[in-house]
């Protein structure tokens, strides 16, 4: 890929815009000058007045009470809607005001401390220095003074070659031709920790040096190879990375870095095709897991939301008609789409791909996870009989006992959520097992007879007292209490 | 207007001085009028340093947000880009150059990058075919920007992710040269301490720059007495709790953005009778938030169940200044009386935002899922049950809580047990999979390799060592009248500030097994001063130590510091610097994946 030296000169002989150097004090010399004039001459505002700061400008400062940027944005770009921001503005600095009045201070530029930076305009790009010969198509810069434009110099030093990158200047990298030699400027590039360039230097390295050299020579660098994965990544070369992982032996990584990529594929027929493919990367074997479920959830939904979508279009379904559907189902979490599946496709038999139980059963969906949203899609619903259901075991004298995964206590909570009438909830909070949580439960959802009925059990009378001032004067439930507080049959235990 | 800045120990307002400076150059080189086209990001820490009025008086007459397609109509010489150096927003810039209207006067185009000029971005420009039209291009190094008399940050919010997920040491060279710019103003810092390896890295940066700049002595007298490098990943626990001061949790329940909150907009209309609420403000209510408003600097750093008494003392205070008319009889007294008017209005406004402000927090604090979620965050900083599944984290998901709640719920107990059994991060994460969504591997690989989320290897757990060496856990805390630093989580001593005040008094040596249980290096470099500037400290004079948090510090840190800061026989003021103000939320969510 190494240019020759030939088109090299012919590049910059025939090149529009021509490289250039400042006039400015480049050299060592009177940078340090100027840094040490600027560092001198700052002990005028630490400390002693010391006034021969002859040719560093002073600036003298006052607070000014005008508004923000973000505020003016809007006040200037003209947008309608400002009006009440420009008065907190104005009550803002009126309080302000009442503040410590600010000192005039003066003081000097920060440019002037570490960089030799020019008075005039700005540098010549870095990338001009790197670029490709072919891409020179524009046109030459306007209002810039001609005495700018300088001869190209070539003869950098390795260290001046990296510093003059570090402070933004025009640098070819050509003549570092030599592996060795460009091993050598990536060494001190990284040795500077300057980001910026040792990218610039990376960026030379992948035009000028064959992918399998090049990874090889990163594989010992750690430092540049984690500067070159960040660079591939933000320029999105997904092909270029995967390659660098593939090569490393960093499998994970790889797997990890081509599944991401579905997250920008919108299609989602697409994203399906797609995420097949991830599925045997080398993932963790957890992973692995969970990718192959994420491709099947999504295979599952493009089913359901074509027939469904359907079935609302054509009107004749109740429950589509009853509850439209707020959102298409594409992409939503499993457990999003399991709800959605109680909601529109409970009854349906296992066989269907949108069937609850199916779904139950091809992503082992713990009956605890299940239960939670089965009972909040059919509460939503107020479907109050298919809850009753979902509690209801049969043992094999045909018994039924009622039974919670996930404990009546959760139960009544979701049921109350979905605003389910009292005697539903009733008859939950008694399930609730254990005592102090079932009385706390039926006071909150005002379960009165829960209430009364368990204190009676505890034989806790003051707290009957107490639940009487609760309920309605006149009411069934105040009759009620009436009557256990005056029943001799029952042994107070206090 | 930045007055605030110079109440501490350390004059910051030289800081911000410097970098307006730095400003008004780049804004003259572009002569004429001129137009800024604003990253939307910056305009809140440029804010911070500037008001519209100084860019007025350099002829900045129109300032738009960067939005795709054309630029809006201005009629200036110059345009000028104020970007961030990221790709996306190169993006942006191309389009709105190339469908400049070819048939209206030229305009000059100008970039300027913050805090650094980037090869990459420009080499996006060029292949956009846009470079050319640049005249300017330069860049601004707002590293550290003031934000009160104790605090700076650089406000970079990737800086912990590109540190310490991706090994980019970008961020940490802009550390770097931010405290060689400290340096510059302030003198050079004689003592760096640190710990961590992104600490290391820097500290070696700062000792190369410097020999850099040989020959230019510099010859300040040094304000700093130490540096401490503190890497954020030596203390991956902190963030995660929740923060009980008040500037915290106004912070965890409405987000503070350079230094500006924006607030439900309901409890702060001026009530009045008969009005049935037919002009209700939709709009967020924002309140500046800093030292500058002595409510404010005294309540900031508190618990918050010691805010209330504060305020209802106050109140009574102003009410009784405002009795004191009755008492004015003379007209020396009416005026006097008058003369305070305006402080005592201020007073009452600043009282009535914070009862308000107050009130919204307390709606939080007192609910139930606030309580919950506070009792197992102690259990887990306790080093209670932290080794299996938890109930009320297993609720969270069941319910379908913010998925950020919940990781920061599950990273806190892997931090606190080192690390997870197998099984249960695994049902863990097969949960919030199945909850939120398979995508979410990602992020869950980026805690993990980030040390947030992972499992404990070789099955033994570190964390009650140093938490009882580093008395992390105090059971008898007061939030009313702290003694302790452990008042800022109610019980939780910061690990890092715990770090800090040990390494002032008796000196790190105490702490050498836990030091070398924590994550990275611990060091101590000299930097030696000629003789000139060597300071001989008064007898009772508090030594000043900057602390840099790489990675982020949270509101909660930032006030255990201040509260040693006031200790009377403490010894050592700090002056707080990072890489960017966090809490747990944001800095979770800038470890998630989100589409490229």
């Amino acid at each position: 890929m190494n240019r020759t030296k030939g088109d090299e000169e012919e590049y910059w002989n025939s090149s529009k815009f021509k490289a250039f150097t400042f006039d400015d004090e480049d050299d060592e010399l009177s940078q340090l000058k100027e840094s040490k004039r600027a560092v001198n001459s700052l002990r005028d505002f630490v400390g002693d007045d010391d006034d021969d700061d002859d040719d560093l400008e002073r600036v003298s400062w006052s607070g000014e009470p005008v508004g923000s940027i973000s505020w003016t944005i809007k006040e200037t770009a003209g947008n309608s809607g400002s009006t009440h921001e420009g008065r907190e503005q104005k009550n803002r600095n009126n309080f302000s005001s009442y503040g410590q009045p600010s000192k005039p201070i003066s003081t000097y530029s920060l440019s002037s401390f570490f960089k030799g930076r020019t008075r005039f305009g700005s540098f010549q790009s870095l990338s001009d220095a790197l670029s490709d010969t072919s891409a020179k198509s524009y046109a030459p810069e306007l209002g810039r003074p001609k005495g700018e434009y300088r001869d190209y110099s070539n003869d950098w030093s390795l260290s001046d070659t990296v510093q003059r990158l570090r402070k933004g200047k025009v640098c070819s990298l050509e003549r570092f031709r030599s592996l060795q030699d460009k091993l050598q400027l990536l060494e001190e590039a990284v040795s500077m920790h300057d980001g910026n360039v040792i990218t610039a230097v990376l960026i030379f390295l992948k035009r000028t040096l064959s992918k399998e050299i090049l990874f090889r020579e990163l594989e010992v660098r750690q430092v540049a190879l984690r500067h070159l994965i960040h660079f591939l990544k933000e320029i999105g070369d997904q092909k270029l990375l995967l390659d660098l992982f593939r090569f490393l032996d960093r499998t994970e990584e790889l797997a990890l870095s081509h599944y991401q990529e579905h997250l920008n594929i919108q299609d989602p027929e697409k994203r399906k095709e797609f995420l097949k493919t991830c599925i045997g990367l080398p993932f963790s074997a957890e992973d692995s897991a969970h990718i192959q479920d994420h491709y099947t959830l999504l295979e599952r939904q493009i089913i359901i939301e074509t027939i469904d979508r359907h079935l609302e279009s054509a009107g004749q379904t109740e429950i589509f008609r009853k509850h439209p559907r707020k959102a298409s189902i594409l992409n939503m979490p499993l457990v999003t789409t399991l709800f959605y599946s109680c909601f529109y496709h409970y009854t349906e038999a296992e066989g269907t791909f949108s069937s609850p139980i199916n779904l139950k059963k091809t992503f082992k969906i713990p009956d605890k996870q299940y239960v939670l949203t089965a009972l909040a899609a059919r509460a939503k619903l107020r479907a109050w009989h298919d809850v009753d259901a979902l509690f209801t075991t049969k043992n094999w004298l045909g018994y039924t006992k009622k039974r919670a995964p996930i404990g009546f206590h959760r139960v009544v909570e979701i049921l109350h959520k979905n605003s389910a009438p009292v005697q539903i909830l009733q008859e939950y909070v008694n399930l609730v097992e254990d005592v102090d949580t079932k009385l706390n439960l039926a006071t909150k959802f005002k379960c009165h007879d829960v209430v009364i009925d368990t204190c009676r059990d505890l034989k806790d009378r003051q707290q009957l007292v107490a639940y009487r001032s609760k309920v309605d004067k006149g009411s069934a439930e105040e009759e009620k209490i009436d009557a256990i507080l005056n029943s001799a049959q029952i042994r107070w235990k206090n | 207007m930045a007055a605030h800045l110079s109440y501490g120990r350390v004059n910051l307002n030289v800081l911000r001085e410097a970098v307006r400076r730095e400003l008004r150059e780049f804004l003259d080189k572009c002569a004429g009028s001129k137009a800024i086209v604003w990253d939307e990001y910056l305009t809140g820490p440029f804010g911070l340093i500037a008001q519209y009025s100084l860019l007025k008086e350099h002829e900045v007459e129109k300032m738009f947000t960067l939005k795709g397609s054309r630029l809006p109509a201005a009629d200036v010489k110059n345009i000028i880009f104020f970007v961030r150096p990221r790709l996306e927003l190169m993006d942006i810039i191309a389009e709105n150059v190339l469908s400049e209207d070819r048939r209206g006067p030229a305009r000059d185009f100008h970039i300027l990058f913050v805090p650094r000029r980037s090869l990459l971005c420009e080499q996006r420009l060029k292949d956009l075919g846009v470079l050319g039209s640049f005249i300017h291009r330069e860049e601004y190094s707002l590293d550290l920007i003031p934000f009160d008399g104790d605090l700076l940050s650089m406000e970079s919010e990737s800086a912990f992710k590109e540190c310490y997920l991706e090994s980019d040491q970008t961020s940490l060279y802009h550390a770097a040269k931010g405290l060689m710019t400290l340096q510059a103003l302030y003198g050079t810092i004689p003592q760096i301490f640190g710990k961590g390896e992104c600490a290391r890295q820097v500290a070696n940066m700062m000792i190369r720059m410097k020999r850099e700049f040989t020959g230019s002595q510099n010859s300040i007298f040094p304000v700093f007495d130490n540096l401490l490098l503190l890497d954020r990943n030596v203390d991956l626990l902190t963030p995660l709790a929740t923060q009980l001061t008040y500037e915290g949790l106004i912070d965890e329940i409405y987000g503070i953005q350079n230094s500006y909150v924006k607030l439900p907009p309901e409890k702060f209309t001026p009530k009045k009778q008969g009005d049935s609420g037919k002009d209700l403000p939709t709009e967020a209510k924002k309140l500046q938030l800093n030292s500058a408003e002595e409510l404010y600097a005294e309540i900031r750093d508190k618990n918050f169940n010691a805010v209330g008494s504060v305020l209802s003392k106050k109140a009574k205070v102003i009410s009784a200044a405002f009795e004191e008319r009755h008492n004015a009889k003379t007209v020396g007294e009416i005026k006097q009386f008058v003369s305070q008017l305006p402080h005592m209005q201020a007073a009452r406004g600043s009282l009535a935002n914070h009862t308000s402000i107050a009130e919204l927090i307390k709606d939080v604090t007192t609910s139930e899922d606030f309580f919950d979620k506070l009792t197992v965050e102690q259990e887990f900083m306790s080093g209670i049950d932290t080794d299996k599944v938890n109930n009320y984290i297993e609720d969270c998901i069941a319910q379908k809580h913010p998925l950020i709640k919940v990781l920061r719920l599950v990273c806190l107990q892997s931090v606190c047990n080192s690390g997870l059994k197998q099984k249960v991060l695994d049902y863990y994460k097969r949960e919030i999979l199945q909850t939120y969504g398979y995508e979410h591997i990602l992020t869950l690989y980026n805690l993990e390799k980030a040390g947030l989320l992972r499992p404990q290897t070789g099955g033994r757990n570190n964390y009650p060592t140093i938490r009882k060496t580093l008395r992390l856990w105090m059971d008898d805390v007061n939030e009313q009248n702290p003694t302790d630093i452990s008042y800022v989580y109610s019980g939780y001593a910061p690990l890092s500030v715990r770090l800090a005040q040990l390494l002032s008094r008796p000196g790190w040596r105490s702490i050498e097994e836990v030091l070398r249980i924590l994550p990275g290096p611990h060091f101590e470099e000299r930097q030696p001063l000629p003789t000139g500037l060597q300071k001989k400290r008064q007898p009772g004079e508090n030594r000043v130590t900057l602390i840099f948090f790489l990675g982020g510090v949270t509101y909660a840190e930032i006030a255990a510091l201040r509260f040693l800061s006031q200790l009377e026989d403490g010894g050592t003021e700090y002056v707080i610097a990072t890489t960017k103000l966090m809490n747990g939320t944001s800095w979770v969510e800038s470890l998630m994946e989100k589409p490229i």
